[in-house]
Parts: structure tokens; sequence; C-alpha cells
């Protein structure tokens, strides 16, 4: 890698840093939204191979939206591989799921299973 | 070492005597220009591209033949808007080589994200190829949302269980892994019990002297865990080839060269057609690497790999897409 190129990565890498810190921030205010049909929903967004919040406790009935935000393509799926089961997102593409019943509910994503995330249902 | 030989990645495996701990290791990155030599015999490793430029007869041998690899067909991101024409432009460089392959290894993500006409817009291209003899095996793009159940129906004619198979050519045993398949959360690529019995059997019949290619999608040695880019269960596979003089292991996924000996095994991945992926850490993710136009090609590109009888060494050469 040449330096000229290093050096834009670093600015990305910076750049990114400072993305996800603003979204810390909006998940501390409060990530949960009413929707425009009045369920309570919450969103999990997909960027640079990593689910963010990585774990989100929400009462039960709670819809979950997982967004894309990466070049490649990823997937929801719980790892029982059957719950919860997402068509490959590509970019922008999202995924809901209502979760209807308490308990734990380990993910990853089937195409690059080092991405992993959880959902609390109380 | 004469300029025109500078492309190539050779390892002598009948030499010996040399300490191999921390010697023996050797990374040659794409498109950098930065390259490895250790001399003595045992491994002579160069940089990349100017095929074209390499005497045919310094490169002559029983058996020869290309790899190429992640043409992820669907892609249209900035990294590479135009996935079609760089596939397009590695058939184009198989077909120049003036010594032709017999065969072409593809060694998985095929497509993007397993629809059928990206699959298809492959077989078009790869058509396109002066040979005709395509081995392929999956990589995780070719089996999303069917646990591969298309790519075996496209592919896997004559194979076993999720894909694997082995083959021989003038006297060298080729063994397809599947390690894309039934992926557990937090884990890396698997082969699986069956597929292992199945290895272990296969091999069983050779003799320690027959030259090994084993080709798989997932790197078969730990290349960098942190972004999945290992096989949780390769020892044992590596484990039934420790007794051959001459391994090769042969793989994609990670998008750059880089190449590693240990013992008898040469462990080798290549390049990708569609775009590439950050050297290991050195990004915040594996995502696809954005690198100005002019320096695209340059870091995608195909691996000819030719065997000479009687040396047991495999001569592997990397080509960039200019």
């Amino acid at each position: 890698m040449n330096g000229k190129l290093k050096r834009l990565r670093i600015g990305l890498g910076c750049a990114a840093v400072l993305v996800a810190g603003i979204l810390a921030a909006s998940c501390a205010n409060g990530a949960r939204q009413k929707t425009a049909s009045g369920a309570t929903g919450t969103q999990v967004k997909i960027d640079n191979f990593t689910f963010a919040p990585n774990a989100l406790t929400i009462p039960v009935g709670t819809t979950v939206q997982w967004v894309n935000r990466d070049d490649i393509p990823h997937t929801v799926v719980s790892d029982d591989k059957s719950t919860i089961k997402s068509k490959a997102l590509d970019t922008d593409d999202n995924f809901s799921y209502t979760f209807t019943k308490a308990g734990t509910y380990s993910y990853f994503c089937s195409i690059h299973p080092k991405m992993t995330g959880k959902v609390v249902v109380q | 070492m004469s300029d025109k030989k500078k492309d190539e990645i050779l390892y002598d495996h009948n030499h010996d005597g040399i300490d191999r701990r921390g010697f023996l290791k050797c990374m040659a990155w794409a498109g950098t220009g930065t390259f490895c030599v250790i001399k003595g015999g045992v491994l002579n490793s160069y940089g990349l591209s100017r095929i074209a430029e390499m005497d045919p007869a310094d490169m002559k041998g029983e058996l020869s033949f290309a790899q190429i690899s992640d043409s992820h067909m669907g892609f249209n991101k900035p990294a590479n808007t135009d996935v079609v024409g760089t596939l397009k432009a590695a058939v184009d460089k198989i077909n120049a080589l003036k010594m032709q392959p017999e065969f072409l290894l593809h060694t998985g993500d095929i497509s993007h994200l397993s629809k059928p006409e990206e699959f298809d817009t492959v077989d078009q291209i790869l058509k396109g190829a002066t040979t005709k003899n395509v081995f392929y095996v999956p990589g995780e793009h070719d089996a999303i949302g069917d646990d591969g159940k298309q790519y075996l129906e496209r592919y896997g004619k004559g194979t076993k269980g999720a894909g694997w198979y082995s083959f021989d050519k003038k006297g060298v045993h080729f063994v397809g892994l599947v390690n894309v398949m039934n992926l557990k959360a937090g884990g890396l690529g698997d082969l699986g019990k069956e597929q292992l019995e199945w290895m272990e059997e296969d091999l069983k019949r050779l003799t320690a002297s027959t030259p090994v290619v084993v080709f798989a999608h997932i790197p078969l040695w730990s290349v960098y865990p942190e972004w999945g880019w290992g096989t949780d269960d390769s020892a044992q596979a590596l484990g039934y080839l420790k007794r051959f003089g001459s391994v090769t292991v042969l793989n994609g996924h990670i998008h750059q060269t880089m190449q590693k000996v240990e013992g008898n095994v040469t462990f080798h991945t290549a390049t990708s057609t569609a775009f590439p992926q950050p050297a290991p850490g050195k990004a915040d993710s594996p995502g696809p690497m954005k690198v100005p136009a002019e320096q695209l090609r340059g870091l995608l590109g195909i691996t000819d790999v030719n065997y000479v009888r009687g040396q047991h060494a495999l001569a592997i050469v990397d080509s960039s897409l200019v």
C-alpha cells in the first residue's frame, strides 16, 4: 500500500470512528422509536462487519429492523438457524423481526460467522 | 536471477537442511511490488505481473493449470463496478499464456448473491476460455439462502457431500474441499466430520511420493482468524497430508496473494478477479478495498501453476490483470 493510499485509509478510519461516535450517541438517546403503525421499533445497523448495537434489550412485542450499510451482503440468522433467518441483505437492504416471546436470541451473519449479536427480550 | 523470472514462486520440496522456523514464511502482496526472496534453493518468491515477459521454456513442465477466484459476479459497488469486464480480462490473460493451462480451478465466490443469473454470467464468460475444463469449489457467497443446493445442482455432478471431490492429472492428485457450509456463529470455515473422513480415505491409497494439490475457498491455514480468514478443523485435514513429499494448498476468499511454506506444504492464496480486500488488520473490516481506478486491475488477477515431474516442485505464478 503506498503512502498516499494509507493516509487516505487512515482518514476514512477516523471518519468511521466519528460516525460510530454519533451512532453511539443516538443510541444513548434511545434508539427505540414509534413507527407509523404505532408498534415500537428498534434498529440495528450493520456496518464494517459489525452489528450495532451489538446487544439489545427490548420488551416483548418489539420489532427490530436490521439495515445493511456495508458494501458487502450480510444475513441475520439465529444461532439455531431457524428462529430468525433473513435473506441476503445487500447494501441498504433491511430485514425486520418481531420478538413475541421473552428470551435471549443470539444471532450471526451466516456469510461472515465472526459477526455475532444478541437480542434480550424481556 | 534474471528479471523475466521475477514473477515466479517456486518451492523445491526436495531441498532441505535449512532452519525453517521463522524463515520459511513468505507473503507476497499483490500489487504492492514488494516480494520476498529466500535463497538457497528452498523457496523463491517473486513479485507479480509481467507474465508475458517470461520465457515459456523456463516454465515448461508436465502439467499446468490456472486458478481464478472470487469473481463475485453481481457485485457493483465503487470498489469495482465492472466485475464482468475484469473476469473477461482474467480469461483473456489466461488465453494469452504461452503455455496453455490444461484446466482452470475456480476457488469459489463465483457469484456475489447466489443468484441464478450471476452463475449464468460466469459460465458464459468462462466459455470464452481456450480450455473448457473448469473445476470448482464453492465460496460462502455461492450458498446464500439455500445451503448450497443451487451450487450442487450446477457444479456438483459426481461430487460427494456438499460438493467435495478428487481427481488425478498426470500423476498429480487434486482434492477439492468445501469449507463454507454449515458455518457456526462465531466460527471460521468448516470442513466437518463427514468430509474429513472422506478425505482420509481418499488419500490412503496414494503413495507418499504423489504430489497433492488441495484447493478450497477459505484458507486452510490461519491467515487472520479475527476476520474469519481460516478454517476451524483444517489441522485435521493437514494432518492427513503430512506424509506426502509435496503438498500445495490453493485458496481464495481473502482477495490478495499470500504464501506460506510449512514443512512440505506450500500454502497459497489467489487474488480476486472482482475487488481487492485489505491486508489482515490493516482496515476496520475486511470489506471491499476502494483503490484509484488506475490501480484496480493491478490488484486483481489469476494464478498459473506449473508442475514439473521428477522435481516435485510446483511453480506458482501470480499475474495481475494489467
